[in-house]
């Protein structure tokens, strides 16, 4: 799956929509759900919790491994999708659409990859 | 060191395999879901590349002395064309590895290690054959491994081979021709299913991978990778080396003690380790420090290799060996030692995930038993 070119991406395997209102949404790429195989437990912030970019914030558990989620921004919980947590096996599915996992109200960012840059850093 | 091959790489590639190194094998780990894999393995059929395993072959007047000297197990015993589950252990009862030895023929085993001890296994054999009247063989070169597994597994074969699937026992083999080739054709695994794992030359895997995929398409056999495996096995309660076993650990303190015949015949009813496993067995007997056994949790979060089992009060009581998300059961499970006291079915015990305490009940071994 390629990766979408409006979105912005981490070398965490996060992406980032473009903030609407000051309001991101975060989930993680293809490549990332990929690696990590059959998704069977997604653990979110709390909505009203602040993240900071860098550092850990949840952690998605496979069959075979457990890997921490990194905020790829500092700010504010908005929301967070409870479907995934409902349904964890749909990050595997639809990474960059249904299965998006937070909204974060953005206060500063660490450094972003374009698509392209993000393409070339998983390649290497 | 670049990772060894198998015969069937280019295939793994072909069918988009996630690839794993795995005791310097490069192994397909998994080709789509795991999950789904592990589901057609229980439903359905899987087929598996099993060719990092290590054969070993002991030939000659006296191949069943040397291996009940160098075994736990009483080989000489076992009739020709079967097959044994067996562990080889040290002069002081840890264990190396454990073992299926098929007999061949009358003065003839192949020895199958796990890829990550052959070396050990084959050494330990080549050393404890000195004064034995029988050759110890490395043909981990000569044979590439497949393994079909699963309740079509028989239907499969049967289409493939003229040989006596129905007379083919459980934990027995037969020389046999499938699609064309000649192979060993075994009638064991690794999964908890019914299936077979057939011996080939490495120059005809391809084909009997293509041809069985073809045989077993139209009932759902889909190939399976080294993750569904581990699943597989954890759920069938089937102990891996490096997990449930370890060079720290005797066969008692595994629960295997059955492995162990204190009554073989051959050599005086010497072997390797006998002292020490005498010494262990009577300790399991009057004392057991640890016993394995399994959990299950009712939550979400999975315990894993190297976890702390705790009490309820919050006391360390074990460490779990293995551990996954069941996809048959549809929760986290998990295999682990904990302190006698505490191993009774039923009991509420916690696992140390990542500081939280997780409840998980203990529960006997296995945590699925196929319906017969």
């Amino acid at each position: 799956m390629s990766n979408p070119t409006h979105l912005q991406y981490t070398e965490e395997h996060e992406w980032l929509t473009a903030a609407e209102d000051g309001v991101s949404t975060v989930g993680i790429t293809a490549h990332a759900a990929d690696a990590l195989g059959d998704i069977v437990y997604v653990q979110l912030p709390e909505v009203g919790e602040t993240v900071t970019a860098g550092e850990t914030c949840g952690e998605l558990e496979s069959t075979k491994s457990v890997s921490d989620l990194y905020s790829p921004a500092t700010g504010e919980i908005t929301e967070i999708n409870q479907a995934v947590i409902d349904d964890p096996a749909s990050v595997n599915s639809d990474p960059f659409g249904d299965a998006w996992l937070f909204k974060v109200r953005v206060e500063a960012t660490d450094k972003l990859l374009t698509a392209d840059e993000y393409d070339a850093f998983i390649k290497a | 060191m670049s990772p060894r091959l198998t015969a069937l790489d280019a295939l793994h590639r072909s069918l988009g395999a996630t690839m794993t190194d795995f005791a310097g094998w490069d192994m397909p780990l998994r080709y789509g879901s795991e999950r789904e894999e592990h589901l057609a393995v229980r439903t359905k059929a899987g087929l598996f590349d099993l060719s990092h395993m290590g054969e070993i072959t002991v030939t000659g007047p006296q191949a069943g002395e040397l291996l009940d000297h160098a075994l736990v197990g009483f080989i000489s015993a076992l009739g020709v064309l079967r097959a044994r589950y067996t562990m080889i252990c040290r002069e002081d009862g840890g264990i190396l590895d454990d073992l299926i030895v098929y007999r061949t023929a009358e003065t003839e085993y192949m020895v199958v290690a796990n890829a990550s001890n052959a070396q050990v296994v084959l050494d330990a054999l080549t050393e404890r054959a000195a004064g034995f009247d029988a050759e110890v063989r490395d043909d981990r070169d000569a044979y590439a491994l497949i393994a079909v597994q699963g309740p079509e597994a028989n239907g499969i074969l049967a289409s493939v081979t003229d040989a006596d699937l129905p007379g083919l026992k459980y934990y027995a083999l037969l020389p046999a021709t499938v699609a064309g080739k000649e192979v060993w054709l075994a009638r064991t695994g690794y999964t908890g299913e019914d299936g077979f794992e057939v011996f080939c030359a490495p120059a005809d895997a391809e084909h009997l991978w293509t041809a069985l995929t073809e045989a077993g398409a139209p009932v759902g056999l889909v190939p399976a990778g080294l993750s569904c495996r581990d699943t597989l096995r954890l759920e069938a309660g089937m102990p891996l080396y490096g997990h449930e076993l370890s060079t720290d650990l005797t066969p008692f303190d595994a629960g295997l003690g059955r492995v162990v015949r204190f009554d073989k015949t051959t050599n005086e009813g010497e072997f390797v380790g006998r002292k020490a496993l005498e010494a262990a067995a009577a300790q399991a007997e009057a004392n057991p420090p640890r016993k394995l056994v399994g959990l299950v949790s009712e939550g979400k979060r999975v315990p894993r290799a190297e976890y702390a089992v705790v009490s309820t009060d919050g006391t360390p009581i074990g460490r779990i060996t293995s551990g996954a998300p069941s996809p048959t059961l549809g929760k986290p499970i998990a295999i682990a030692y904990v302190d006698a006291a505490h191993a009774a079915p039923g009991t509420a015990v916690a696992v140390d995930v990542r500081g939280k305490h997780e409840p998980v009940e203990v529960v006997a071994l296995p945590f699925y038993k196929r319906a017969r």
